[in-house]
């Protein structure tokens, strides 16, 4: 027999963003159920190659990651582990003048928006960061920034969030979302019908389908990083690296694997089906090598991607839908939503509770790709 | 005339696979077998390196005709295969549309090989259960200790106690005595009644029976102590082995003094490319794993991917090289070679006929030496289970427990377990069990490790090197 339930506000994914609202809720005691059709934390979420980095990001997003990043720092209190995170700094790489010129500019517009960071020429960057290959130039460091494991971070919020008494369904697939008088009516695959007053969509790079049921059609591509990890090595690289261009993104856990990405993987995103592409994966071997030569005799153990959903401009949708009142998106984080997702579920709470969130989102809006075909 | 394609492929060079591209040559065809090893033969028949001169029957025992003439059916083949040895295939993946492509690594070059049709004989290896000290120097697989021994003429220590259930362990342990090692002793966890028992179904293979019985005889009447029914207790030893400790199905401890220790429990077949290759896997209760699922005559769902031998569920060497060569008749089939079409349906039924037997005789091999899942499920929480990511089998319950982890791809992504070098082909069995136990539901409601290239580990600068070398020259 069909279950229902009544509710204040569905979450629809239950990837960081989503489990992250549910915590923020209840933690103000509103009613929430949230819907998510594998387990949570399984896709982009869980996957993702677990940088936690403001620097770099587009300046417009700096205020919900330095909002993010504040909860990164009192994760333990927050979700009752740590997750593996640590503030070891993020430390992006220029390999030619024309990248430093890049970080010189950055570190200068970003310190207007409170963003701190350092600049090293070629020594002091040798001095500090002695395994830097000829390659490297220069680079900015960023002290606030680190890294944390992605396995652990969405499991950890949506636990939480269920033992504050947030109603997490996993394994339960949304099969239709539609609006009515008296509020919204969400149906499952298992039978479970859910009434809500408001629904929130962070179903990720499927966010764009939901929006699409209610007339607003974004264009959300989804895209699969490659990622790859060696076998474990002598600890010698602390911090989070990165490098103008994004090509390469490198890190090591303590315990001595060095996780680093480049270049894409294939996805069928109906079939939530991704999966790695090697030969693609052997340029950032290349561009490890010489940024961290050292890496030259190890051996690779693992590939692999996940589904990520990635905006033109790289910027997500955070905004309340312009046809529907009471549904609000957050989707389309383009490679950035494990760093800003904590900060996510406290904007979503917002919205959905008091109106105008405290951090800014109109760089945002879901009708800013005003060339997309709308119904409405 | 059969249209320009690309050569068949035949990874593995064992039973299987060297029948298959024999049969293959029959027809025509010039196909690529890769091998990790240097020269064909599989695990069972692992040929001894160039220069060492033991006889076949040193090395082989009972089964040295049969070596002896699966050697020569390859050396046969020179020049009419495009033979790759010592090459690892790391991925694959299926040719949605065109060709599909694999990546092979040797350590002399890295390249990129586009296929439209290949078999899998990529055999099995030992399923290990973890106990107390089974990570200390001088602990090895059956398989691994029977390696040494064919191979380079090594025994694993002087004084080697073998342990676990199975055929295999009757046969390395005599392997062991015949060739002047001392067994300390053979402790063989199924009971005499499962054996009694399993009688009327070993009768499918009165011939291996027989030798099987001629070990058990061979090793009591020369004073090895052979015991059945035991339950392994710990290996002992600080920086080696010095003991195993283990209890009589009267509940009597004992510790039987020893330097080395081989262990396994069955064999465990080598699917991680067929699920790269995107094959569907079934639940198999006799193998207790999932396999990659084919038809009778071994082609899988995927267009152009066929398995041969114990890559998809172990019935052994002789069954291997049956359905190597059925395996091979299939992908003639399939590749249109229509004038043969209704001699090679008729010899595949042929075949399938005499596989029945074997499949038979496995079964009864299952009754005779059942798998001992209690001892991985109930391994305690302090005991090392994922050597390579040193997780405990407690790490594991945790995840379940505690962060709910509902299948054990989840509790990998909790725990770390089976995430390491091996991804698992060492304790994912064991990791299984505990992951059923704690969740209480039926084995195969545990879920299956997902394979990930690489298939083993990859040496970076091999694969740069040969990137650049091909740049230069290509």
């Amino acid at each position: 027999m069909a279950e229902r339930i009544a509710t204040e506000i569905a979450i629809i994914g239950g990837g960081l963003a989503g489990c992250s609202t549910a915590l923020h809720l209840r933690q103000r005691n509103v009613p929430v159920v949230l819907l998510e059709r594998a387990a949570c934390g399984s896709q982009a979420s869980g996957v993702n190659y677990g940088g936690v980095r403001q620097q770099g990001r587009t300046l417009v997003e700096l205020p919900i990651a330095r909002r993010s990043r504040a909860l990164w720092g009192r994760m333990a209190e927050l979700v009752g582990s740590d997750c593996e995170f640590m503030a070891t700094g993020h430390l992006k790489l220029a390999r030619n003048e024309t990248e430093m010129d890049v970080l010189e500019t950055y570190a200068r517009e970003a310190a207007g928006w409170g963003l701190e960071l350092q600049l090293l020429g070629r020594n002091a960057l040798r001095d500090r960061f002695p395994w830097a290959g000829d390659k490297v130039i220069g680079g900015s460091f960023c002290t606030d920034d680190g890294q944390a494991n992605p396995r652990l971070v969405t499991p950890a919020f949506a636990r939480r969030a269920r033992a504050l008494g947030a109603d997490i369904r996993e394994h339960t697939t949304v099969t239709a979302v539609e609006r009515g008088s008296d509020g919204f009516r969400i149906e499952t695959a298992a039978g479970l019908e859910v009434r809500a007053r408001i629904v929130v969509n962070v179903a990720g790079a499927w966010g764009h389908e939901i929006a699409a049921q209610f007339g607003e059609h974004v264009p959300e591509e989804p895209i699969s990083p490659n990622m790859c990890v060696t076998e474990p090595l002598p600890y010698f690289l602390t911090p989070n690296l990165g490098v103008v261009g994004a090509d390469l993104y490198m890190r090591q856990i303590p315990r001595g694997n060095v996780i680093f990405g480049g270049g894409r993987g294939v996805n069928d995103a109906k079939a939530q089906r991704a999966r790695p592409l090697p030969e693609s994966a052997l340029a950032s071997f290349q561009r490890a090598l010489e940024v961290a030569p050292n890496l030259r005799g190890a051996h690779i153990i693992r590939f692999w991607t996940g589904i990520e959903g990635y905006m033109p401009d790289e910027l997500p949708i955070l905004d309340r839908s312009a046809t529907t009142p009471g549904l609000i998106h957050a989707f389309g984080f383009s490679g950035h939503g494990f760093q800003l997702g904590p900060a996510v579920g406290a904007i979503v709470t917002e919205m959905a509770l008091d109106g105008a969130p405290s951090t800014p989102i109109e760089p945002f809006r879901i009708g800013r790709f005003a060339s997309a075909p709308s119904k409405s | 005339m059969v249209a320009e394609r690309l050569p068949p492929v035949i990874v593995g060079a064992g039973p299987a696979g060297t029948r298959a591209a024999e049969t293959l040559v029959h027809a025509g065809l010039r196909p690529i077998v890769i091998d990790e090893a240097p020269s064909n033969g599989g695990q069972i028949y692992r040929r001894q390196p160039s220069g060492f001169t033991r006889p076949g029957k040193a090395l082989y025992g009972f089964e040295a005709s049969r070596a002896a003439a699966l050697f020569g059916a390859f050396d046969r083949l020179a020049g009419s295969i495009d033979h790759r040895p010592n090459t690892l295939v790391w991925s694959i993946r299926p040719g949605s549309i065109g060709a599909g492509l694999m990546h092979l690594v040797s350590s002399e070059r890295a390249n990129a090989l586009p296929f439209d049709q290949v078999i899998f004989a990529t055999g099995a290896t030992d399923r290990v259960i973890p106990l107390p000290g089974w990570t200390l120097p001088g602990v090895f697989t059956l398989g691994g200790a029977q390696v040494a021994l064919k191979y380079q003429g090594c025994a694993i220590g002087q004084r080697t106690a073998f342990v676990g259930t199975g055929p295999l362990l009757y046969l390395v342990a005599y392997q062991y005595a015949k060739a002047g090692a001392k067994v300390a002793a053979v402790l063989d966890t199924a009971p005499l009644s499962a054996k009694l028992r399993a009688l009327p179904g070993l009768s499918a293979n009165a011939q291996a029976t027989a030798r099987g019985l001629y070990y058990l005889f061979w090793l009591r009447s020369r004073g090895v102590p052979v015991q059945l029914g035991i339950h392994p207790l710990a290996i002992e030893g600080r920086d080696g082995v010095t003991a195993i400790a283990w209890r009589d199905p009267h509940g009597g401890s004992h510790a039987t003094p020893c330097d080395a220790v081989a262990m396994g429990y069955g064999l465990r077949s080598e699917t991680q490319l067929a699920d790269l290759a995107e094959v569907p896997f079934a639940w198999d209760a006799l193998h207790r794993q999932w396999l990659p699922t084919r038809d009778a005559a071994g082609r899988t769902p995927v267009a152009g991917i066929y398995l041969a031998g114990d890559g998809g569920g172990a019935l052994g060497a002789d069954a291997a090289e049956l359905a190597g060569e059925r395996v091979a008749l299939a992908l003639l089939q399939d590749r249109g070679a229509a004038d043969n079409g209704r001699s090679h349906a008729d010899r595949i039924a042929a075949i399938n006929r005499r596989l029945d037997r074997y499949l038979r005789f496995r079964r009864g091999l299952e009754r005779a030496f059942p798998f001992p899942a209690h001892l991985a499920g109930d391994l305690a929480d302090e005991t090392l289970l994922c050597r390579c990511e040193g997780i405990t089998a407690g790490e594991v319950r945790r995840a379940v427990r505690e962060f709910g982890a509902h299948e054990i791809n989840r509790a990998k992504a909790f725990s770390r377990v089976g995430m390491g070098r091996c991804q698992g082909r060492m304790c994912g069995p064991a990791a299984a069990e505990i992951v059923a136990g704690a969740l209480g539901v039926p084995i195969e409601q545990a879920g299956r490790l997902r394979a990930q290239a690489p298939v083993k580990p990859l040496p970076m600068a091999a694969v740069l090197d040969d990137a650049a070398a091909s740049a230069r020259h290509g």
